[in-house]
């Protein structure tokens, strides 16, 4: 970033903080910042850091950055703790967040123009700029929502959303279970498994599979959650449905990228074993098989994402008295948005860590895949 | 949703092959298919339809049971004559506007559908163009847009739509901000890809003319942008579409495909929802099929092989 | 007393339709190799020299004619096992290492265990890759590749090699390097060879019988023996012996019109 706006930023940022010493914190009355020693010294750290952060610029600006913006940011955190200054927040109170948001962005610009050398430093930055970015956009959140006192039934404050989340645990753990162990897991695994089965037959009888292939693609982009209530009219309303749903959903994404994949060997190599008299089996099992792994596991990754979305949708149309999909829509009809937001969470949480598995998978078992060596 | 880049295998040889030996392969199994679906129609209705004979206590024969799981009322599994029959009613038997008429409820998920695509296309290409030229931005906002990609999003529509509604916002704008705020992650992912695409070596050609980022983008990048543009295009559409289906669940819409279904399955019209996702059905690769159309018509102006 | 014959063409055809009528990829060609020899097939693309390599491993199916591979037909042949193939390119697995390559048609064809990992081990050595037994293909270079291929035609121990250009891919550098070594091995071992080359200087090195062809149809136009020592170097190629078999070689491929487009 260019260093003269850089260091104009920083400076700017500064006076932001110290905006606050003089300007009204709340529209109600509450007592100035100076009458809060701790946090006058935080703040005046603040500006301090920011200030000490122009002068010295490039890199270590960022450290001093980041410390000003911690320092600011734990004062309006605080500060919002005062029942006066939450949801009437003033020009005072908005100048410190501007300030602070200000010297985040500068740090995040900053840190992500840096060129590290060494391979660890580089995935650590590359790990370090989104989650300072995260970061600050849930202060921003929380800080928006609790200065400008907005409905926790619009739009509850992060802090909130966590503070339900943790006590809200045994319910989220039975919808967990509910929906993905039994909804998910099974769904997923008899749809991709069925999915790969009809592939290699289909691979075997070029017939069937030209003729698949086109219908594997048409039903793949058709809503096909759509089926969930013919599903709890075949299978009732308990998870079976939307395993049934999920099973569906997954099935046609695996049997295309399969039946490509078993398809991917080269001729050059399919010569090859039919040289050493190898039979069906064996090319399948030595040569088509591995080299389909890479599209089996695009496809098991993109199945982890469409599996959880279908299991979760398909709840929407009803549902016993637990799963994900089931407390979304009930608590959303009650306004208890906090504990929805709790839940998707919890949904968010086990997307990722199911795809991040399946690609931790794939990772170990394609290693040899020209993409990993780029 | 499906491996967006995934093109028929062997299309090209496909093509020159007699028309016949192309078409007889997907015939024979559509053909097989709807055998099975017969046959599975009867075996699944039978049950239903011989205790109402027996609730009537009325002899029957085989004929007449089996004449009977085809044509039952609130059959297990509807044969396609039926879905077929329930559908053509819905469409052509009442006026679009009526509440009753599948083409009223389709062009009010297909409006939802569309303006969402729309918003979500726009937004989409615009934050690619801008993570392309940015490197703070591809640094910090790029892992959490993949990040975005493995949660299920979907699941936020009904709170969407609670805290719209909240807000005064009813209808048809809701629903498209949720199709737009699912299709606009895979078309950023996307455009940024096709961006991206370039060989080193042709940016390295524009470099040695001194071109400007923006000739560099005009000239280089949009080009070779166009194929990735189509295929999550494609995949956009399709997530658009299901959106809008979804967002009319919650709250117990009553316009839409969404609530065709939804209204189905609480009355227990088995045949309403089979007619309502032949319309979606239809839907989704009529909007397909618009989507591969304009991109044959581009990629023959730009002199793609045929 | 006559050689066993490794491979006996007789008026062999290959014929096919396309789009622009019918090609003769190959016409009423006939040839005799004892076994032991190195016969080398040279020409143009399009003359059939592939096909006939092809057609040799049953790969491919003429269309008249007969061939006999070993005293049995091509497909018996290739049921027994009695070749090895080595493509163009490596063609190695990627997702095994190369001692695990080097096992693959030793599974297939149902060796024990103890006998491949022997196998494995002599063939990397004869090849000179010892100390390579873990590494992926992705780690070596192209001639080291093409040399690990080479040994796992070898590894299973058949009586003929068929090489379909090996060393095409490669820079001149390495492919002497190369020639010198499967020459070498071809000494050590005793195998039949049967070799298609676009080099002439390749084919005038290594081969005990230079076989020139032309295209269209595809035919052979001459067959020259040669009788260089066999502990020859590459040095042998300034030599007016060398210069003139090789001027012989290329009458051969202009009388067949190869150089005309």
């Amino acid at each position: 970033m260019n260093p003269r706006r850089l260091q104009l930023g920083f400076i700017v940022a500064a006076a932001g903080m110290l905006c606050a010493l003089v300007l009204p914190l709340s529209s109600e009355a509450v007592a100035t910042l100076s009458a809060r020693p701790i946090l006058v010294a935080l703040t005046l750290a603040a500006a301090l850091l920011f200030a000490a952060a122009a002068w010295t610029g490039g890199s270590r600006a960022i450290a001093l950055g980041v410390l000003g913006v911690l320092c600011g940011a734990a004062t309006t955190l605080v500060l919002l703790r005062d029942p006066g200054i939450g949801g009437s927040a003033a020009a005072g109170f908005w100048a410190m967040v501007l300030a602070v948001w200000l010297g985040a962005g500068l740090c995040v610009v900053e840190l992500a123009s840096q060129r590290p050398r060494g391979d660890g430093a580089r995935r650590a930055l590359n790990l370090a700029v989104p989650l300072l970015f995260g970061a600050v956009v849930f202060y921003l959140w929380e800080v928006l929502v609790r200065g400008f006192g907005v409905p926790p039934v619009l739009m509850p404050s992060p802090s909130a959303a966590a503070i339900r989340f943790a006590s809200s645990l045994p319910i989220l753990g039975q919808d967990f279970v509910q929906t993905f162990v039994r909804g998910v897991l099974i769904g997923y695994v008899i749809g991709c498994g069925a999915g790969l089965l009809v592939a290699i037959v289909a691979q075997r009888f070029s017939f069937l599979g030209r003729g698949l292939l086109p219908l594997g693609n048409f039903f793949s982009a058709l809503p096909l959650v759509g089926v969930a209530p013919i599903m709890v009219m075949w299978f009732g309303f308990d998870w079976p449905s939307k395993a049934a749903v999920v099973a569906l959903v997954t099935f046609f994404p695996m049997l295309v990228n399969a039946l490509a994949g078993l398809s991917a060997s080269g001729h050059m190599e399919r010569d090859l074993m039919r040289s050493y008299g190898a039979d069906h089996r064996q090319t399948l099992m030595k040569l088509d098989l591995p080299a389909a792994l890479p599209f089996i596991f695009n496809a098991l990754k993109i199945n982890a994402t469409l599996a959880l979305i279908g299991a979760i949708v398909a709840e929407f149309f009803g549902t016993p008295t637990q799963g994900i999909g089931f407390r979304i829509s009930t608590e959303a009809g009650r306004m208890a948005i906090d504990m929805v937001w709790a839940e998707i969470a919890l949904a968010a949480i086990a997307g990722m860590a199911f795809y991040g598995l399946v690609a931790l998978a794939e990772r170990a078992t394609t290693f040899w895949h020209p993409s990993y060596r780029t | 949703m499906t491996s967006s880049a995934l093109a028929l295998p062997g299309a090209g040889t496909l093509r020159r092959r007699p028309l016949v030996e192309r078409y007889a392969p997907i015939v024979t199994i559509v053909l097989a298919l709807i055998a099975i679906w017969y046959i599975a129609a009867a075996l699944m209705n039978l049950s239903l339809v011989r205790g109402g004979f027996e609730r009537e206590e009325a002899p029957y024969t085989v004929s007449e049971l089996i004449a009977g799981t085809m044509t039952a009322e609130r059959p297990l599994l509807p044969a396609p004559h039926q879905v077929i029959a329930a559908f053509v009613d819905s469409v052509f038997g009442y006026a679009p506007t009526a509440p009753r008429s599948l083409v009223y409820h389709s062009i009010v998920t297909l409006s939802a559908t569309l303006l969402g695509f729309a918003l979500g296309a726009l937004l989409g290409t615009g934050l690619a163009l801008m993570i392309v030229h940015s490197r703070a931005l591809e640094k910090s906002l790029l892992p959490w847009i993949i990040c975005s990609q493995m949660v299920p999003i979907l699941a936020l529509a009904p709170i969407f739509i609670v805290v719209l509604g909240a807000v005064g916002l009813q209808g048809l704008l809701p629903k498209s901000i949720i199709s737009a705020y699912l299709c606009f992650f895979p078309i950023t992912i996307g455009m940024v890809k096709g961006f991206t695409a370039p060989d080193p070596m042709q940016l390295d050609l524009m470099r040695t003319w001194s071109a400007t980022p923006r000739q560099v983008l005009a000239k280089l990048r949009w080009p070779a942008a166009v194929p990735y543009l189509f295929a999550s295009l494609k995949v956009a559409i399709t997530i658009s579409l299901i959106g809008a289906i979804v967002a009319e669940l919650p709250t117990g819409a009553e316009a839409g495909i969404g609530a065709r279904l939804l209204a189905g399955s609480y009355y227990g019209q088995t045949i309403q929802i089979w007619a309502a996702l032949l319309a979606s059905a239809i839907l989704a690769s009529g909007l397909i099929g618009l989507v591969d159309l304009t991109e044959r018509g581009v990629a023959r102006q730009m002199g793609a092989r045929p | 007393m006559p050689q066993r014959l490794a491979v006996d063409v007789r008026n062999v055809s290959l014929t096919f339709e396309t789009s622009d009528g019918k090609v003769d990829a190959l016409s009423d060609v006939s040839l005799q190799i004892a076994d032991g020899e190195f016969v080398s097939l040279i020409g143009p693309s399009g003359c059939g020299k592939t096909t006939m390599l092809r057609m040799i491993a049953d790969l491919q199916q003429p269309t008249a004619g007969t061939l006999l591979v070993n005293g049995m037909s091509a497909e018996q042949a290739r049921l027994e096992r009695r070749y090895g193939y080595v493509f163009q390119a490596p063609a190695l697995f990627p997702w095994r290492t190369i001692e695990k390559n080097l096992k693959l048609p030793l599974e297939v064809m149902g060796f024990t265990d103890s006998e491949q990992r022997q196998r494995a081990a002599r063939y990397l050595a004869l090849v000179n890759l010892t100390g390579f037994e873990r590494k992926y293909p992705w780690q070596l270079s192209g001639g080291m590749q093409q040399r690990v291929s080479i040994a796992r035609a070898l590894s299973f121990d058949p009586a003929l090699l068929l090489m379909d250009e090996p060393f095409g891919a490669l820079d001149e550098i390495v492919r002497d390097h190369l020639n010198e070594q499967l020459l070498q091995l071809w000494d050590k071992t005793g195998k039949t060879v049967v070799f298609v080359t676009h080099s002439i200087p390749e084919a005038v090195f290594l081969s005990t019988k230079i076989v020139v062809m032309s295209p269209r149809p595809g035919r052979i136009i001459d067959v020259i023996d040669c009788n260089f020592p066999r502990d020859r170097t590459l040095e042998i190629r300034e030599t007016p012996e060398f210069l003139r078999i090789a001027q012989r070689v290329r009458v051969g491929l202009r009388a067949g019109h190869s150089y005309d487009e």
